[in-house]
């Protein structure tokens, strides 16, 4: 399936006039097990892809409460192993879209064609690497793009249009367009020009663009989908309400924040 | 799997911003046009005539450059008391540089050229200190507000450089995640600088980081080298048969070996072994490392199986760190560079050696490369057969350590007197 399933998901979501619901987890966090739970969770709940965080014991990208969840889930045994092991097992229970979200050097520990025929085995779609900008990495993509997997590719708001073409260059699956210029978890990212932003790459590229960093609820999820980007990411959001659920409640606070997302892209008034 | 192996498709060689196969930019996409621009202005100005008139008058009139060349006969004469093995001991005295250590070379030029593209701001990590005072200084001197990440372990093993940075009104904020020292100190600078990129610098403090930083870096400090050889052909008439300095980020031995590298001079860089290496409570990235990506380059690192970085074990605050610039990946490498090792314990023995036989103290860094002295003599007099004529650079002075040196003073004497 791979980059097919992906291309499916968001051609689907696009007739029915929805927004993709993307949720992230830190696997691992609080337990391998937990995570799977929680991430069957979402996606029963109504989320419509799967981002799969590896932990890394130097998230230079996230912010306090994503480090922190990494921190612990390196700690309880997680690993990029342990994710793939998970996707496996969601692969057996759910159809959607899968993409593994890591930073590059658990991918060179790993190495790096053994990392994209293993993902594949998992049943993943795609990857997508924090810190692997275009020009890195090219066996790596070449790798990807021979076994169908997506390479996810990442614009911010300081990519100027000069960086845009290279950063499209063999792009499959969807684009990720970090809203803010910082890390997860902030709670000041200009989410209407984010939306913005996203449509207008969408027109340029012809991809799905998804916004992501910042979006903790339906109001905001909202807002990002009013200006007409194709999906939202939520993933702070997400491991906050599984760090403060008490054990036994988390997959359930997961499924209660999904729905309300759901809910809240599903609703077809005005926005305010 | 081990992260030594070789990754799948090499990636092409002679890559800008790339020695060999190390090097490059492996930052998130939202940092990358700042690098850019930072490339962009190191070719356009920091290279230029003006810039390079305006930052060497700093060097001149307030570092105090040209920095000494001292001859170290008495501690050459206590290492090797014949004098079959070690002939002439030169030190370069980058200690004796404002602030203390080579680390204000690169902060002026780097801080300078901040103000010349019109950054609002300036961010640091530090793990010593020192480069922290020398940024706060630079920042200080160029009317910039300046804030310091610095991990709480250093902060409370270099007090008073923390209070050095306060003094000179930066702000040093104490960074409590992972490890709680350079490497996170590190961390904290990149999600700050991601944060603030359109009007903050972020001045990295060792030869290492993201491309154009180990380069830009490299240019900054190449005047300690520049300037060593000159003198030594002055004073002594030839170059040494080695250069020696310790290696933390790797700032100031890729300084002191610049002018060198052309030239039939050995190079030597000492790393902490911390409590040993077999122990794997050390700081050796190049001696016990392997390849991998950390804080935006692809280099020798300490990581572990999984590619978690692993952390670094260093008495030495500078050294204490899991990485090491790419530059340095790539003289261990291709043989250029010998990279050995020296422990906390022989760091400290060589501290109070060098303030005993030379009336220096030296930082704790800086020790680990007099620490080498004995071994490096051995093999290059070995190998040539007669003495060996050796220059060391003195990075930096040690009052920031007086309290970890004094403590190790006391148990000596409390051994000894037993
Ligand atoms: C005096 C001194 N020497 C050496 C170092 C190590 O850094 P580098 O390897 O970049 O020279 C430090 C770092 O703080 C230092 O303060």
């Amino acid at each position: 399936m791979t980059i097919e399933r992906i291309d499916t998901c968001f051609s689907k979501l696009a007739a029915e006039g929805k927004t993709a619901l993307i949720a992230y987890l830190t696997i691992g966090y609080p337990s391998i097990e937990e995570s799977f739970e929680c991430a069957l969770a979402a996606l029963e709940a109504g989320a419509d892809v799967l981002e799969l965080g590896v932990p890394f014991s130097d998230p230079t990208a996230d912010g306090p409460v994503i480090a922190a969840a990494m921190y612990d889930a390196i700690r309880g045994g997680g690993n990029l192993r342990a994710a793939l092991e998970v996707a496996r097992r969601l692969r057996e229970r759910s159809d959607k879209p899968m993409v593994l979200f890591t930073y590059y050097n658990p991918v060179l520990a790993f190495g790096e064609e053994e990392l994209v025929a293993a993902a594949t085995a998992a049943g993943l779609d795609g990857i997508l690497v924090v810190d692997l900008p275009p020009e890195e990495g090219r066996g790596f993509r070449d790798a990807a793009a021979r076994a169908q997997l997506a390479i996810v590719p990442l614009a911010a708001p300081t990519t100027g249009a000069d960086r845009e073409p290279r950063i499209l260059e063999g792009a499959r699956g969807f684009v990720y367009y970090v809203s803010v210029t910082g890390v997860t978890g902030t709670g000041e990212a200009p989410l209407a020009e984010a939306g913005r932003q996203a449509r207008a790459l969408q027109d340029r590229s012809g991809l799905p663009v998804v916004v992501g960093f910042g979006i903790d609820g339906p109001t905001k999820a909202r807002e990002v989908a009013a200006q007409g980007a194709r999906g939202v990411v939520v993933g702070t959001a997400l491991v906050r309400a599984i760090g403060a659920a008490a054990p036994g409640e988390r997959a359930r606070s997961v499924a209660d924040l999904i729905a309300a997302l759901r809910a809240g892209l599903d609703r077809r008034d005005g926005v305010a | 799997m081990t992260q030594s192996e070789p990754t799948t498709t090499p990636e092409p060689r002679r890559r800008p911003g790339y020695y060999g196969d190390f090097g490059g930019r492996f930052v998130a996409e939202t940092l990358i046009p700042a690098l850019t621009e930072l490339e962009r202005a190191f070719e356009d100005v920091v290279r230029a005539p003006a810039f390079q008139a305006e930052w060497r008058q700093l060097l001149e009139h307030y570092v105090g450059r040209p920095t000494p060349l001292t001859r170290a006969d008495r501690l050459a004469r206590a290492i090797d008391p014949e004098g079959r093995t070690l002939g002439e001991l030169w030190l370069k005295r980058e200690d004796l540089c404002h602030t203390g250590a080579h680390k204000i070379n690169n902060a002026l030029g780097q801080v300078l050229l901040a103000k010349k593209l019109g950054k609002a701001r300036i961010i640091a990590e530090t793990g010593a200190g020192q480069h922290g005072v020398a940024t706060a200084t630079a920042a200080a001197v160029m009317g910039l507000p300046c804030e310091v990440y610095m991990g709480a372990v250093d902060v409370e093993r270099q007090a008073p450089n923390v209070a050095r940075m306060e003094m000179l009104g930066a702000r040093v904020i104490a960074v409590e995640s992972g490890s709680r020292t350079l490497k996170d100190a590190m961390n904290e600078a990149l999600r700050d600088w991601v944060t603030n990129v359109r009007t903050t610098h972020y001045c990295v403090g060792s030869a290492a980081g993201p491309h154009p930083y180990p380069e830009l870096v490299k240019e900054l400090q190449r005047v300690i080298g520049d300037e060593a050889k000159e003198q030594l052909l002055a004073r002594s008439g030839s170059l040494p048969d080695a250069v020696v300095a310790c290696v933390g980020g790797g700032s100031n031995a890729i300084g002191m070996f610049g002018a060198f590298l052309d030239e039939d001079v050995r190079l030597f860089g000492v790393e902490a072994a911390g409590e040993g290496i077999a122990t794997g409570r050390h700081a050796a990235a190049i001696t016990a490392g392997s390849v991998g990506v950390l804080h935006g380059s692809r280099t020798l690192i300490l990581a572990d199986e999984d590619g978690q970085i692993i952390e670094a074990h260093s008495i030495s605050a500078g050294l204490d760190y899991p990485g090491v610039g790419p530059e340095h990946a790539a003289l261990k490498t291709s043989g250029r560079a010998e990279y050995v090792v020296a422990s906390d314990r022989e760091a400290l023995e060589a501290a109070e050696l060098v303030a005993r036989t030379e009336g220096i103290i030296v930082a704790l860094e800086t020790a680990h490369a007099f620490a080498a002295l004995g071994q490096i003599a051995e093999r290059v007099s070995k190998e040539q057969g007669r003495p060996a004529r050796l220059a060391l650079c003195l990075s930096g002075r040690g009052d920031k350590d007086l309290a970890t040196l004094r403590r190790h003073h006391e148990s000596l004497t409390r051994e000894t007197s037993a």
